[in-house]
């Protein structure tokens, strides 16, 4: 499990300010502090307002639109599940199920649209791995490896 | 390496998802036990994802697979570095059914060799089109594209070469190319396959529109579930601009999404390209006229610009040669969900989608009746069995009131609940919605509700004809294809279905 480093605005400045001077640079200035820190709290959207010379509003509606950006970085692994309409062909409800079961308490699941690995269903991502032909079994062992701090 | 035996390992997501990486590993272990070394190429997916993980040995290119990795003792044991005969043995890729039927035009290139190397893209011909752009003037590369009849294969099918005239004609002091990488819809993976598999060929297609065009600065928009496709692409930008066919004149940046479905529709994406909220802009102006930071802007699919080298290279016409009706060329299309042999077929327009999802895909994966397919994604349409001698054709589509969409075809068995997945339509079009406009907004949380009355069995038929009201308001009302196309899988399903919105399903 990633340990993410605490908000420290003086290395955000140093991810943020890079993509000041490219036009649009906000949303890869937004990625940059996420993949840092594991979110984009309120630090962070005061930062960019700051260099992007934006209102926090306006960061802010940018922030909370995209699904991708967190306010508080996660304290569990995630696990990401398919739920489109391919793996849901595959049985992906009864696979988010007992994902719950399994370890609704200990890992963040989350649904997901679509990992463009639709005909391996289920799908389901961890980090940046995708894992498909996802059997409650295969599950349970995923659900091991994640919590045993792999990947 | 004189003795090492070639072998080819996909670098792709769904082969890794299914352990190709762990069956690579376990062969070299095993191979280095017995004194076999490897020379690893590391290819695009050829798109047979029914059998990854899948190797191919050898210069002749035997094909191993689907293979776990308890299978690989096995294998050493059946000789596969020297072609062995294994239960897991497909042959030579190039002589198998599933390959044979297809006509790979776009995808031709796809696994012969390494995705990142520019050597081996130029040794299968690649930058052919553009050579022959450069050869050419660019009224003679649109000239090329209007012969060729190409339309956009994003989902909206417009004609390409209109597109990139309007935009050639605009006057402006900076124009730019955009990819619509941010393949969003449920049942889709061409995209991600291409940039994966062949870069260079995307990259090709964007050099040859900005020449056309005459725009300095290209941009993809990537979505941010595809991670693997972003490192490929990446080392494939920096190898085009070492090789210095990108630079000053023009380059092309990789822009990451971040999880919002409505980005793949056109200015929802330039809204966010310009680092704003992803919503919908009102048409027109159209892109082509004022698109990214307002100046004129093509905006293609991946798709369709890796399209443009075949037809440059090859000539418009032998494209148009193939397809059906006002359909011209190939599709790829992606067989998914419930289907026994899914993956990439690129076929030419006018193939049955029965011939796809029974000659290709085998049928169900659960060996159950086939009893809907969707295509066309979240805002294309479901089809009942018997519907399924359709063309593949976008007129012939439309007709049945669906679409190609960007050519994704997602089987179901006899086990799917439509009044359930009309409810999904709907939940999905509410949780992705942008907000802007009110039909889709309200109208999707409403349809979630109604149908939640409907599936519990309350006043059926008056929410029913609630239901269809609020999709006429919905197509009608909105502002772009979220809202307006939601209401097509809802309406087919209730029109193909109707005893499962009246408590039938099952019984």
């Amino acid at each position: 499990m990633t340990v993410w480093p605490k908000w420290d605005a003086a290395v955000a400045r140093d991810l943020v300010v890079p993509h000041s001077n490219i036009p649009g640079g906000l949303l890869p200035a937004l990625h940059g502090m996420q993949e840092h820190f594991g979110c984009v709290a309120q630090g962070a959207i005061d930062l960019a307002a700051d260099v992007f010379n934006l209102s926090r509003a306006e960061v802010y509606g940018v922030v909370n639109f995209y699904d991708d950006f967190r306010k508080t970085p996660p304290e569990m692994p995630v696990l990401k599940i398919c739920m489109a309409e391919a793996c849901q062909a595959v049985g992906a409800e009864g696979l988010k199920r007992h994902a719950v079961d399994l370890a609704g308490g200990r890992m963040e699941i989350e649904d997901v649209f679509c990992l463009g690995n639709c005909a391996c269903g289920p799908s389901v991502m961890a980090g940046s791995s995708v894992y498909g032909r996802v059997s409650p079994e295969r599950l349970d062992t995923l659900v091991g490896l994640l919590e045993g701090g792999g990947e | 390496m004189t003795n090492a035996v070639p072998l080819y390992v996909a670098r792709e997501t769904a082969a890794r998802s299914v352990g190709v990486e762990e069956v690579l590993q376990r062969i070299l272990e095993v191979g280095k036990e017995r004194g076999i070394s490897f020379d690893v190429i590391r290819t695009g997916g050829r798109g047979l994802h029914w059998a990854e993980p899948l190797v191919e040995v050898g210069a002749a290119r035997i094909a191993y697979g689907p293979l776990e990795v308890t299978d690989v003792e096995g294998l050493f044991d059946a000789e596969f570095a020297r072609g062995g005969d294994h239960a897991t043995r497909l042959g030579s890729l190039n002589d198998h059914a599933w390959l044979k039927g297809q006509t790979r035009l776009v995808f031709e290139r796809m696994g012969l060799g390494c995705a990142t190397d520019l050597e081996a893209f130029r040794s299968l011909g690649g930058f052919g089109g553009w050579e022959r752009a450069c050869d050419l003037g660019p009224d003679e590369v649109l000239d090329e594209l209007d012969a060729s009849n190409l339309r956009g294969r994003g989902g909206a099918g417009f004609p390409a070469a209109i597109k990139w005239r309007t935009v050639k004609e605009a006057q402006a002091d900076e124009k730019f190319i955009v990819c619509n990488a941010d393949e969003g819809d449920a049942g889709t993976f061409s995209d991600r396959l291409l940039m994966e598999g062949d870069p260079f060929c995307l990259i090709e297609g964007m050099m040859i529109a900005a020449r056309v065009v005459g725009a300095a600065r290209g941009y993809i928009y990537l979505r941010s579930e595809y991670p693997l496709a972003k490192e490929i692409l990446s080392e494939a930008l920096e190898a085009v601009r070492q090789d210095g066919l990108l630079g000053p004149h023009f380059d092309i940046e990789l822009r990451i999404g971040a999880g919002s479905y409505v980005c793949g529709e056109e200015t929802a994406m330039l809204e966010s390209l310009e680092g704003k909220r992803g919503e919908v802009r009102a048409k027109p102006p159209l892109p082509a006229h004022a698109g990214l930071f307002g100046k004129p802007t093509l905006v293609n699919n991946v798709i369709t610009l890796a399209s443009i080298p075949w037809i440059v290279a090859r000539g418009g016409k032998a494209w148009a040669e193939f397809g059906h009706g006002r359909s011209r060329g190939t599709l790829p299309v992606q067989l998914g969900g419930n289907v026994k042999r899914g993956g990439l077929v690129e076929v030419p327009f006018g193939m049955t989608l029965r011939e796809l999802v029974y000659d290709f895909g085998g049928g169900t994966l659960s060996g159950r009746p086939v009893r809907a397919i969707q295509i066309g994604g979240p805002l294309g349409t479901f089809l009942p069995e018997n519907a399924l001698d359709v063309p593949l054709d976008y007129e012939a589509l439309a007709e049945l009131g669906g679409s190609v969409g960007h050519g994704g075809v997602i089987v179901f068995d006899d086990t799917v609940d439509m009044a359930r997945q009309a409810r999904f339509a709907f939940d999905f079009c509410a949780r992705e919605s942008c907000g802007k406009c009110t039909p889709c907004r309200i109208g999707s949380v409403r349809g979630v509700e109604v149908m939640d009355k409907i599936i519990a069995g309350d006043d059926v038929n008056e929410n029913i004809a609630l239901i269809e009201d609020l999709c006429e308001t919905m197509k009608e009302g909105s502002l772009c294809a979220m809202g307006g196309l939601t209401p097509q899988p809802v309406l087919a399903a209730l029109k193909d279905f109707p005893k499962d919105f009246h408590g039938g399903f099952g019984s």
